[in-house]
């Protein structure tokens, strides 16, 4: 079954496809030019602990986040 | 002319621009090496043009003070060499397309293309060109391959007439077409980066790093100093300067400009203070050595890609400072030099973080002149010394942070960072970095060590640093426990710390006193270099705003360290 969570809620290495950035323009326009946008599938690699900054997998490349805005991406994974 | 490199951050453009203009620039494997433009020419047309290597954007709405730089030159340039990554055509794509609406006339270098190659990446260039009706040319930088091309063809760079609507909708488009991914398995190399940046893994793994680093520049500068320079020094120079003393009669006003004072009928090159024996000792013998394998390690670990990494490990706590992890950046450059570790806080999103980054850079981190010439004073009593100096400095670095972070308005923004894949380091580029750097030190840093020797000679001798003792003996005796002549060596530290480091050594200082000293050296007032640098990145009012915590905590942490360390 398909569902929607935040990213940093998704499992290390699941697939996750993109549906949703709840953020201000700024920050969608900073995650569309790493190559985060709607439609995507990326991986969570890592969190680090305490809310640190998340490590994602996109398309072969590795981009660190904060975990805040890891919060803001809404994803879609198969449970 | 002028001709423009424009990119991604961390794509290679800076490679490009020493093969094209063959003006050596510092090359890192992580974003945001280059913060400040470079200019340099190549012939083009039978004539010399302008070539300008650019900080990378990832677009051109700029997000920080490094991309600012670049795209403010996008104005001025005639010609534009887009860099693109061909490992992520996709990413690339963005900026191409903004450049594109530009209009000058464009040609795009594919770069990287040996990894693309690696990652089972196929571009079909010739459709790309095609669509985007402006030449590409597949290159690697770092072995030169389809850089004459590059060069050959720039005639026909033009600007582009592709038009779009939607932009993502557009790339993803021409990506479908052009690009082609077979799947691969995973190398060593990525497992290896997997585990550096999972926690568990990680934080050893950083540990590790960091503590092998320091033991590593600790064996090599002492090493090098043991057995070659204080050899050479003792043994070849010495001699010669005790002829020259002897010629010049022993004593008399060029006697003690050049030679300095005789201790007890010899050359002590720590005490002597005269231009070719303190003055050649301090930046050849004493630092040069602690340079070199500092930058030896910083490069190793620039060019493999573990910075970014390590930025990311440290994020968490670089918060508390009101900083991102990246923050580490400009506190390991600093390491070095301030002067470059204070340029580099440029690629910190916010003003509020470039001036908390800045502050505390230059009040706690020390540069390796100064450490070397602290490990030399204080080195013989062990973590006694080095680590109550060391510590202390640590201590003031973090408790700062946090005290601006809670006082400065406003919030720090989150880390936001591309994480390239491990490289192996190529030792020519190392070696290249490390003798930009050393020559570096060598111009800027060598002729202020002999102007800094000089003045302390002229001051002594008119009496200067004797009245300048007694009007500050209220502070530097009353407050911090240290004789009046320590004013002389804050005094030299304005101008260079690694000579007014050496300048307590004739002092016979007690430990505490070395350790006050030290500590007061380093964070007071950073050396004339690192201020200008400062006073044009901050300006002039946050400048002063710096400069007023500086001299705040100088005093609470001189008096503070004095009532502390046992007697
Ligand atoms: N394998 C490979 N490595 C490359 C190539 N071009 C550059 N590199 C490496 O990529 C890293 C980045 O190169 P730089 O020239 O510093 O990149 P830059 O675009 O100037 O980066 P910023 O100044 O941070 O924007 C360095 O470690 C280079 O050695 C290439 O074609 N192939
Ligand atoms: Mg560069």
């Amino acid at each position: 079954m398909m569902v929607r969570i935040p990213l940093v809620n998704a499992y290390p290495g699941e697939p996750c496809r993109v549906v949703q950035i709840q953020g201000g323009r700024g920050l969608i326009r900073r995650l569309y030019a790493l190559g985060i946008r709607e439609g995507k599938v990326i991986r969570k690699l890592t969190t680090q602990f305490m809310r640190g900054p998340v490590v994602l997998d996109i398309g072969g490349a590795q981009v660190a986040i904060g975990f805040g805005m890891a919060s803001k991406i809404i994803v879609e994974v198969d449970r | 002319m002028r001709i423009l490199l424009m990119g991604s951050p961390n794509v290679g453009k800076s490679v490009i621009f020493t093969r094209l203009t063959g003006v050596n620039v510092i090359t890192s494997n992580y974003p945001g090496t280059t913060v400040e433009y470079t200019k340099g020419t190549m012939r083009y047309r039978g004539e010399r043009v302008e070539v300008v290597d650019a900080p990378g954007t990832y677009s051109l709405d700029p997000t920080s003070r490094a991309e600012e730089v670049a795209v403010a030159m996008v104005e001025e340039a005639d010609l534009i060499i887009n860099v693109a990554d061909a490992t992520n055509l996709e990413r690339s794509l963005n900026l191409t397309l903004d450049l594109i609406r530009i209009g000058k006339p464009l040609i795009i270098a594919l770069n990287l293309w040996d990894e693309a190659k690696h990652k089972g990446v196929k571009i079909d260039v010739k459709q790309l060109e095609e669509l985007l009706g402006v030449p590409c040319i597949p290159t690697c930088a770092i072995t030169g391959e389809g850089i004459k091309e590059l060069v050959s063809r720039l005639d026909e760079a033009c600007p582009s007439e592709f038009t779009y609507q939607d932009k993502w909708e557009t790339i993803g488009q021409i990506v479908s077409q052009v690009q082609q991914v077979t799947h691969r398995h995973h190398t060593v190399w990525e497992r290896l980066a997997d585990a550096s940046v999972r926690p568990f893994t990680g934080i050893p793994i950083a540990l590790i790093v960091l503590y092998l680093s320091f033991r590593l520049i600790r064996f090599i500068g002492e090493g090098l100093i043991g057995l070659i320079f204080d050899p050479l020094f003792e043994h070849l120079w010495a001699p010669l300067m005790l002829k020259l003393s002897a010629l010049l009669g022993g004593s008399g006003l060029l006697h003690g400009i050049l030679i300095g004072e005789l201790i007890d009928g010899n050359i002590e090159f720590m005490e002597s203070m005269g231009l070719l024996t303190t003055g050649l000792y301090v930046p050849f013998a004493a630092v040069l050595p602690y340079i070199f394998a500092f930058y030896l390690i910083l490069s190793l670990l620039e060019d493999s890609g573990y910075l970014p990494r390590l930025a990311v490990l440290v994020d968490t706590f670089m918060h508390r400072l009101g900083l991102h992890g990246l923050g580490i950046i400009p506190m390991l450059l600093g390491l070095g030099c301030n002067v470059p570790g204070s340029l580099s806080t440029r690629i910190l999103e916010t003003r509020r973080e470039r001036f908390i980054a800045a502050t505390i850079m230059a009040i706690a981190v020390p540069c390796m002149a100064q450490i070397a010439m602290i490990a030399g004073l204080v080195g013989k009593y062990g973590a006694k010394g080095l680590g109550t100096v060391f510590g202390t400095l640590f201590i003031i670095w973090v408790g700062l942070g946090i005290l601006l972070n809670r006082i400065l308005k406003g919030e720090s923004p989150e880390i936001f960072v591309d994480i390239p894949p491990y490289r192996p380091p190529y030792m020519k580029t190392v070696a290249k970095k490390i003798w930009m750097r050393v020559k570096w030190f060598l111009k800027e840093a060598v002729p202020f060590v002999l102007l800094g020797v000089f003045i302390v000679n002229v001051l002594y001798t008119l009496g200067i640093i004797q009245i300048m003792g007694k009007l500050a003996a209220p502070i530097v005796t009353g407050l911090f426990g240290l004789p009046q002549e320590t004013v002389g060596a804050l005094l030299i530290g304005f101008l260079r710390k690694d000579v007014a480091v050496g300048m307590l050594v004739p002092l016979g200082l007690t430990l505490r006193q070395l350790i006050i000293a030290s500590v007061i050296l380093a964070i007071y007032f950073p050396c004339v270099a690192t201020f200008t640098t400062l006073a044009k990145e901050l300006g002039l009012k946050d400048m002063l705003k710096s400069v007023a915590i500086m001299i705040t905590l100088t005093i609470i942490v001189g008096t503070l360290l004095n009532l502390v360390l046992p007697r």
